[in-house]
């Protein structure tokens, strides 16, 4: 049985207010080792107010040969875009 | 939008001096300008109004796609189809961002739906009001969710993150909406005189109902004070209602059709339209249940959750026995 630690997915919330955004990876024996190393290396000037951290494993991913089914039917839906739609300028912003 | 009449746990707001050390350092957090985070400690009575008004805000969403899904088999071309099908789609959307700000609360979205589905949970007036033709889905596309843009970027303040974070990206899409509902109720007012009285019938109806959106009268709204200290909400009922119906008046004058209420004049020394009130017993007994369309919807709701049991049930079966599969096999 390997002894490696398992890998972690890491997720800094920059300032109050805003989404946890992903910043990188690590390695740790655990979730409560994830968080302390997460803070050593993604943290050190400050970066964040908060830290999630998530093991590899349990993240699903879509894959890339699926980008074009995935994302193609919405190029043609243009008028989802405000813009599609002529307003006058009369009117004010909407 | 769509959060009208939540109430507050408590009434009144607690002197610095009646709180305890955990509840100063909060209040001391809101005042600051910080967002409240799920992992953060909270009062019940936030937490609790919190989950009432995502909540109600949510089910606004999720039964606001019903009467304009009234009209996506019968809009007048395939491209007004195509946008009324995006922007009820975008409408669905909303409801799951918000139920899950309302899941990191504590609170399960089966068990707000359940609420809802009983009765015990509310969602915006303004949904109870028939949509009758087309003119009519012009007309919410522009003014209700004219007035739900009101109300929802100031909500993009809110004190609680997970909240104000769905509002931002609410608000992103719903210009979308409004465009769409003024370009479709453009079209009719520039159309054919019988297209523009279509347009004109659709803005009295809905006129009042939509400026009942905001709640009542800062007066009569006895449970904002303290969602207000707490930043829950941010901006009064009436100083929304005047920010929309200032916003609104130049966009019906654009249309060439007349305004929907005699009282609408322009007030010089306010800097600000004067308008009347809406006829507050309706609202009242509209939030009771009493409605055109409140029955009809909650019946559509139901069946909706009802008919949908088994393939969500399936799924989960599926699931779980793929889930079992490998440990079986070994």
């Amino acid at each position: 049985m390997s002894n490696e630690w398992p890998l972690w997915e890491v997720f800094i919330r920059g300032q109050h207010g805003m989404s946890h955004r992903h910043v990188g990876s690590l390695h740790a024996p655990d979730a409560q080792m994830a968080v302390k190393n997460a803070r050593d290396v993604y943290t050190r000037r400050n970066e964040g107010v908060s830290i999630w951290v998530v093991e590899a494993r349990h993240i699903a991913a879509s894959s890339p040969e699926e980008k074009g089914p995935l994302y193609d039917p919405s190029q043609s839906k243009v008028y989802r875009h405000p813009t599609f739609f002529d307003i006058p300028e009369d009117v004010g912003s909407m | 939008m769509y959060a009208q009449l939540i109430k507050t746990a408590r009434s009144g707001i607690k002197a610095p001096e009646d709180m305890s050390p955990d509840e100063r350092a909060f209040q001391d957090r809101i005042d600051r300008g910080e967002k409240i985070e799920p992992q953060d400690w909270m009062p019940d009575d936030y937490r609790a109004t919190l989950i009432r008004q995502i909540g109600q805000h949510a089910h606004s969403e999720v039964v606001g796609q019903l009467p304009e899904g009234n009209w996506i088999t019968r809009a007048p071309t395939l491209e007004r189809k195509a946008i009324l099908l995006a922007k009820v789609q975008d409408e669905a959307g909303h409801g799951l961002y918000l139920y899950s700000a309302a899941e990191t609360l504590g609170e399960s979205r089966d068990e707000l739906i359940r609420l809802l589905h009983e009765g015990r949970m509310k969602y915006s007036s303004i949904f109870n009001y028939p949509t009758l033709n087309w003119a009519d889905i012009g007309a919410v596309g522009w003014l209700v969710d004219g007035a739900a843009i009101v109300n929802q970027v100031a909500l993009q303040r809110t004190s609680y993150g997970p909240y104000s974070r769905a509002m931002v990206r609410i608000c992103k899409e719903e210009s979308f909406h409004a465009r769409q509902g003024y370009s479709a109720i453009m079209a009719m007012a520039f159309g054919t005189p019988e297209q523009k009285r279509m347009a004109q019938d659709a803005v009295n109806r809905l006129w009042f109902p939509a400026i009942m959106m905001f709640g009542p009268s800062d007066g009569e709204s006895v449970h904002s004070e303290q969602s207000m200290a707490w930043k829950i909400k941010v901006k009064s009922n009436d100083e929304l209602r005047q920010q929309f119906v200032d916003q609104t008046i130049p966009q019906i004058e654009y249309l060439g059709l007349d305004l929907p209420d005699p009282g609408i004049r322009w007030n010089e020394k306010r800097g600000h339209y004067d308008f009347s009130d809406p006829d507050w017993s309706e609202f009242f007994n509209v939030i009771k249940g009493n409605g055109p369309c409140n029955v009809d919807r909650m019946q559509n709701r139901v069946k909706a959750w009802e008919d949908g049991a088994w393939v969500r049930d399936g799924l989960m079966a599926h699931a779980r026995k793929k889930s079992a599969a490998p440990a079986a096999a070994e």
